[in-house]
C-alpha cells in the first residue's frame, strides 16, 4: 500500500526532473532529490541509486557541467549546473512531456 | 568522444570524485534525517562507472589483463595448453593446406573457372597404346576435334611425362610437358624471361625450341640470361626462349613441370596412340554443360573420320559409339589429386580427432580450475556481479588460450607441411606443391580454434551458469560421494577420451599392419638385388629391322660385367605401374590378357620357376614357331578343363600386332603384374625375339649383389665403349616398388604417431581427473578409512571406478571404429577394416596404461591420513 502512494517515476523523466531543477541555478546532487522531492509536495522520490547514474549521464552527454564547490555548511560538494545544450534538451523533453500527459489525460478522460 | 576519452585516462580521480560526492550525499541526509536515501551505494559506483567507459571494450581489456595475469600465475596449464593446442591446430592446418593446395584451389592461371577439358565419356576402355601421363584422346581426334569445335574461344592439347634432360655427365631426369601452341594464350600466362611457346612454334618433329619453369630456370640454371643458349632433352638440342613466370606450375597439381615442348606433329600420326589431353577456354557465356552438348553432337563425325584400321570390327564399332564430353578444369589435372586426397581427408578427420582428446583435456584442466574458483564466482554472483560479466570473464580466458594456440599453430604449420610433403615424396618423384598460405588457411586456422576454444571453454561456463551460490559457499568444496555428479562431466570427458583416442589407436594399427603387409608381401619375383636399367639407342643407327639384334647384342655385353649374375630384357616392367594388354582367344572363349616378350633368362633373373612346360630357349627366334608361356590366373580362366601345355592362343589384331597364334609351352605361379595391390590378371609372356613391333629401346633387368648404382654405373660405363651415343637411367627395383608404397608409408606413419599422441593425451587427462576426483573427496576417503577400510580396499575401489570408464570408454570406442573402419577400406592392403587383432591390441593397451596411470592417483590416496582429512575443514 505504501507503494501506492510513491509512484515510481516513468522511464525517462528523471532527466527531466533534474535538468528542470537545474534551471533554478547550479546546485548539488543531494539538493536537486531535495527539490525534486520538495517540488513534488513530497510525492517523487528520486529512486535509490538512479540519481548519480543520471547526473553523470547528463554529464557525459554535456547536458550538465560539473564543479568542485563549498557548500553551504562549507563543505566540499559537487555542484551541477545546466548547458546551453541541456536547455534545449529541457524544452525539447518537457514539450514531448506535455504532449504525452495530455494525451494521456485525453484518453482517460472519456 | 574526446570527453570520454579523457574520462577514460582519469579514471582513478573520477572514482575518488564519486566516492567524495556519495560520502556527501549521505552526510546530508544523515544530518536532514530525511528519507532521501541513497541505497546500494556500490551498485551506484558499478553503474556510473559503466558510464564512463566503453563498457564492452574496457570490461574486455580488463578482463584480457585479469586472465593473462591468472593465466601468468599458472605456467604449468599454459605450457601445456600451448603446446597441445598449438601442436593440434598446427596439424590440422597443415593438412588441410596440403587438401587446400591438392583438392582445393584453383589453378594459377586467368580465370580458371571458364576452363574444361574435353573427354571421351566414360573413358575409352584401355583402348590402344596410352603413353604419357593423360592418354585421353589420340592425334587425330584433336586435329578434328579442333576443327569441328565452337564451344571454346581457344583450346590446346597437351600431355606430361618424364624426360632425360642434359647429355653424358650431366644427364638427368626431369618432367616435361608437350602443349600446343595456343597453351599459354588460353591459360593467360605471360613469359617471365623471352617468350612462351605460341602457334608459330607448331611444326613437324622433332621441335626446336624449349620454354623452362621459373623454378627449374632458378635451380638449375641459376636464374642466368637465356639469350641463345641451349639444352638437350632426350638427345635433341633445342633453343630456349623463355621462362614461365613463377607460381605457374602447369595444370597438373603436385606434379610441376621443368621444361615445355611444343607438341610436334609426325608426318604419320597413330589412330590408335592415346596421347593427349585437351583443355579449352569455354566461349563467353557458355557453360560446361553447353560445351558438353556441342561436343556430343560433333561426336559421331569425329570419331568416324579417325577409326583406326586394323582392329576388329567389333573393336572399331565400340569406337564409334565413342562420345565427347567437357568437365570443368578450374582446378587442373592431377594424378596426386586422386592418389592423395582420400588419404589427406582421412588424416584431417585423424588430427581433428587429436584436437577433440587436446580439447577434453583442456575442458578438464579448466573445469578443475574452475572448481578452485567456485568460491570466487559464488561471492561474486551474491554481490550482484551479473553473470554475464562472469561469463565474458571465462570466455576471454578461454579465447586468450585460444588466441596463443592458434598463433602458434599458424607458424608451426608450414613446417608441418613440409614434413607432410616429405612424408609423401619418394627418391625419384618429389611432390611439387605450391603450398601457400593465404586466407583460406588463416579462416581454417581461425576457425579451429574458435570451435575448440568454444568448446573447452564452454564447460566451465555451464558450471558457472548452473551454480547455486548459496549451496556452493555452505558446502566450501567438501565433496561427499552423495555429491558425486559433480564429476559427471569430467567422467563424460575422459569416456569420450578413451573411446577417441581407440578410434585413432585401432586406425594407426590397421595402417601399421597394412603396410607391413605391403613390405612383407611375396609378388611372386625376386625384388631385392634387382637394377632396372632402361637402355635407349634411337641414335645409333640401328634399321628397324635390326632392333631385335642389336637389343640381343646390348645383353650380351652386359652380362660379362663382373658382379653380374643374370640379366635379361622384358617389355614391361611389373610392380611399378606400367602395362600392355591384347585380346586373346583360346579355344571358344574370348578374353583379355597382358603380355609381356622377354629374354630367355628373364624367369631365371627374375627368380620366377616355370612349374609346368619349359622356358624360353634361345632358340625361340624370329622365324621359328611363336611360342608363350601363361601364368596359372590364365590357366583358370580360359583353359580349365585341359592340359595348357600345347593348346594355342590367337591374339586380336591390332595396328603393328597383326593376330598371331601362340603356342602355350610353359605355366608360371601368379605374380604380381603392375601393382603389389589388387588381383593377378591373365598374363602371357612371348619370347622378345618374336616381339612384333619392337622399338629402338629396351628395359633391362639385371640381377646383382652389387648397389643399383654401382651397377648402373658399370652398365653405363660398359656400353658407351661401343656406343657412346646410348642413353642408359634407371635404379634400384625394390627402391621403385618402395616408392609406390609411399602413401601406405606415410599412413602408417602419421596415422602411428597421431595414435599414440592420442593415447597419451587421453591417459593424461585421466590421471588428472582421477588426481582431481580424489582430491576432492579426501573427507569421505578419510572417513571410510576411520571405519576400517584397508589401503588395498581404497586402492581397488579407485581403480574399479577407473576400470569402469575405460571399459565403458572402450565398448563406445570399439563401436566407432568399426564404423570409421569403413572410411579406411580402400586404403588397407591384404587387410579387412574389422581386424580382430588391431581391436583387441588397442583395447588392451589402452586399458592397461589407463590403469597404470590411475594407479599413482589411487595409491595417493591409500596414504590419506584419516585424521588430518577428516579435521581439514
Amino acid at each position: 500500500l505504501a507503494k501506492a502512494e510513491q509512484p515510481t517515476l516513468l522511464q525517462g523523466t528523471l532527466d527531466l526532473l533534474i535538468l528542470h531543477a537545474l534551471q533554478r541555478g547550479s546546485m548539488h546532487g543531494y539538493a536537486i532529490a531535495q527539490t525534486i522531492h520538495l517540488l513534488s509536495d513530497e510525492v517523487l522520490k528520486v529512486e535509490e541509486g538512479s540519481l548519480y547514474p543520471a547526473l553523470y549521464r547528463l554529464e557525459l552527454d554535456g547536458a550538465v557541467a560539473a564543479k568542485w564547490g563549498l557548500s553551504e555548511n562549507n563543505r566540499k560538494a559537487k555542484y551541477y549546473s545546466i548547458t546551453r545544450r541541456g536547455k534545449s534538451l529541457v524544452a525539447d523533453q518537457q514539450a514531448t512531456w506535455n504532449r504525452l500527459s495530455s494525451a494521456v489525460q485525453r484518453v482517460l478522460a472519456r | 568522444m574526446p570527453r570520454l576519452l579523457l574520462k577514460l585516462l582519469r579514471r582513478k580521480r573520477l572514482a575518488q570524485d564519486l566516492d567524495a560526492e556519495l560520502a556527501f550525499h549521505r552526510d546530508m541526509s544523515g544530518e536532514h534525517q530525511n528519507a532521501v536515501g541513497l541505497g546500494n551505494t556500490s551498485l551506484i559506483k558499478e553503474e556510473a562507472f559503466d558510464l564512463w567507459r566503453f563498457n564492452l571494450l574496457e570490461n574486455l581489456f580488463r578482463d584480457l589483463l585479469h586472465a593473462v595475469r591468472r593465466l601468468r600465475a599458472s605456467p604449468a596449464l599454459l605450457l601445456s595448453a600451448m603446446l597441445s593446442l598449438g601442436l593440434g591446430i598446427g596439424a590440422n592446418t597443415a593438412i588441410f593446406q596440403l587438401l587446400d593446395a591438392v583438392r582445393l584451389k584453383a589453378l594459377p592461371v586467368q580465370n580458371p573457372q571458364e576452363l574444361a577439358g574435353v573427354e571421351i565419356e566414360g573413358g575409352h576402355g584401355g583402348m590402344g597404346i596410352n603413353p604419357g601421363e593423360y592418354p585421353e584422346l589420340t592425334r587425330p581426334m584433336w586435329q578434328e576435334l579442333r576443327r569441328y569445335q565452337h564451344a571454346f574461344s581457344g583450346i590446346f592439347a597437351w600431355t606430361a611425362d618424364g624426360v632425360n634432360i642434359g647429355e653424358g655427365e650431366s644427364l638427368h631426369r626431369g618432367k616435361a610437358i608437350w602443349i600446343t601452341g595456343e597453351f599459354f594464350r588460353v591459360l593467360g600466362v605471360s613469359p617471365w624471361r623471352g617468350r612462351l611457346i605460341s602457334s608459330e612454334d607448331e611444326g613437324p618433329c622433332p621441335a626446336s625450341v624449349v620454354v623452362v619453369s621459373y623454378a627449374y630456370w632458378r635451380t638449375a640454371m641459376g636464374g642466368s640470361d637465356i639469350g641463345n643458349s641451349t639444352m638437350v632433352v632426350d638427345g635433341e638440342r633445342k633453343e630456349i626462349i623463355g621462362v614461365t613466370p613463377p607460381g605457374f606450375f602447369g595444370l597438373s597439381v603436385g606434379d610441376a613441370f621443368d621444361v615445355a615442348i611444343p607438341l610436334c606433329q609426325e608426318s604419320n600420326m597413330s589412330r590408335d596412340v592415346f596421347d593427349v589431353a585437351v583443355m579449352g577456354r569455354l566461349r563467353p557465356g557458355w557453360s560446361v554443360k553447353r560445351a558438353a552438348e556441342q561436343l556430343k553432337s560433333i561426336s559421331p563425325a569425329i570419331f568416324e573420320a579417325t577409326a583406326p584400321e586394323g582392329r576388329s570390327p567389333r573393336s572399331i564399332e565400340a569406337y564409334k559409339r565413342f562420345k565427347l564430353t567437357a568437365v570443368p578444369a578450374a582446378r587442373g589435372v592431377s594424378v596426386v589429386r586422386d592418389q592423395y586426397s582420400s588419404s589427406l581427408w582421412l588424416l584431417l578427420a585423424i588430427t581433428g580427432l587429436v584436437l577433440l582428446i587436446t580439447c577434453a583435456n583442456l575442458a578438464n584442466l579448466l573445469l578443475a580450475r574452475a572448481s578452485t574458483r567456485d568460491r570466487e564466482m559464488a561471492v561474486r554472483l551474491a554481490l550482484g556481479a551479473s553473470s554475464i560479466r562472469l561469463l565474458q570473464q571465462l570466455l576471454v580466458e578461454a579465447g586468450c588460450l585460444c588466441a596463443l594456440g592458434a598463433g602458434i599453430g599458424i607458424s608451426l604449420a608450414p613446417l608441418f607441411s613440409r614434413v607432410l610433403i616429405w612424408t609423401l615424396s619418394t627418391e625419384g618423384g618429389p611432390m611439387d606443391l605450391a603450398i601457400a598460405f593465404d586466407w583460406r588457411i588463416l579462416l581454417f586456422a581461425a576457425g579451429v580454434a574458435t570451435a575448440t576454444g568454444l568448446f573447452f571453454g564452454a564447460m566451465p561456463i555451464r558450471r558457472t551458469l548452473n551454480a547455486q551460490p548459496g549451496a556452493t559457499l555452505k558446502t566450501a568444496g567438501r565433496g561427499t560421494t552423495a555429491s558425486r555428479q559433480r564429476f559427471l562431466t569430467q567422467q563424460a570427458l575422459v569416456v569420450t577420451q578413451i573411446a577417441v583416442s581407440l578410434v585413432l589407436l585401432v586406425g594407426a594399427l590397421l595402417f601399421v599392419r597394412s603396410f607391413r603387409n605391403l613390405l612383407t608381401f611375396d609378388p611372386g619375383m625376386r625384388e631385392s638385388n634387382i637394377t632396372v636399367a632402361f637402355v635407349a639407342f634411337q641414335k645409333s643407327r640401328v634399321s628397324p629391322d635390326h632392333y631385335i639384334q642389336f637389343q640381343e647384342r646390348l645383353i650380351e655385353e652386359v652380362k660379362p660385367i663382373p658382379g653380374v649374375i643374370d640379366v635379361a630384357s622384358t617389355s614391361n616392367v611389373p610392380l611399378v605401374g606400367g602395362s600392355w594388354e591384347h585380346g586373346v582367344r583360346t579355344g571358344s572363349s574370348d578374353g583379355l590378357s597382358k603380355f609381356t616378350w622377354v629374354s630367355p633368362e628373364y624367369f631365371n633373373t627374375m627368380g620366377i620357376q616355370v612349374i609346368a612346360g619349359r622356358d624360353f630357349k634361345s632358340s625361340d627366334s624370329r622365324t621359328s614357331l611363336h611360342v608363350a608361356i601363361v601364368n596359372k590366373t590364365f590357366v583358370r580362366r580360359y583353359l580349365p578343363n585341359a592340359n595348357p601345355i600345347g593348346q594355342t592362343l590367337r591374339t586380336v589384331m591390332e595396328p603393328n600386332y597383326p593376330s598371331t597364334l601362340y603356342q602355350i609351352i610353359g605355366v608360371i605361379p601368379d605374380t604380381k603384374y603392375s601393382d603389389l595391390r589388387g588381383d593377378t590378371p591373365p598374363m602371357t609372356f612371348a619370347p622378345a625375339s618374336q616381339h612384333p613391333d619392337p622399338g629402338p629401346f629396351i628395359p633391362l633387368m639385371i640381377h646383382s649383389t652389387m648397389p643399383a648404382s654401382a651397377v648402373m654405373s658399370a652398365v653405363k660405363r660398359v656400353l658407351a665403349q661401343n656406343h657412346p651415343e646410348i642413353v642408359v637411367t634407371g635404379g634400384s627395383f625394390e627402391q621403385w616398388i618402395r616408392d609406390g608404397m609411399i602413401r601406405e608409408r606415410a599412413m602408417a606413419i602419421l596415422s602411428g604417431f597421431f595414435g599414440i599422441l592420442a593415447a597419451l593425451l587421453a591417459v593424461v587427462g585421466l590421471y588428472g581427473v582421477m588426481s582431481y576426483v580424489i582430491t576432492n573427496r579426501r573427507n569421505e576417503l578419510g572417513v571410510r578409512m576411520a571405519l576400517g577400510a584397508s589401503r588395498r580396499q581404497v586402492i581397488g575401489m579407485v581403480l574399479r571406478e577407473v576400470c569402469l570408464l575405460v571399459v565403458v570408454g572402450t565398448v563406445i570406442g570399439g563401436a566407432l571404429s568399426l564404423l570409421a573402419g569403413q572410411a579406411a577400406r580402400t586404403l588397407l592392403f591384404e587387410l579387412s577394416p574389422y581386424d580382430p587383432f588391431a581391436l583387441a591390441a588397442a583395447s588392451v593397451l589402452l586399458i592397461a596404461i589407463s590403469l597404470l596411470a590411475s594407479f599413482v592417483p589411487a595409491r595417493h590416496a591409500s596414504k590419506i591420513d584419516p585424521m588430518i582429512s577428516l579435521r581439514y575443514e
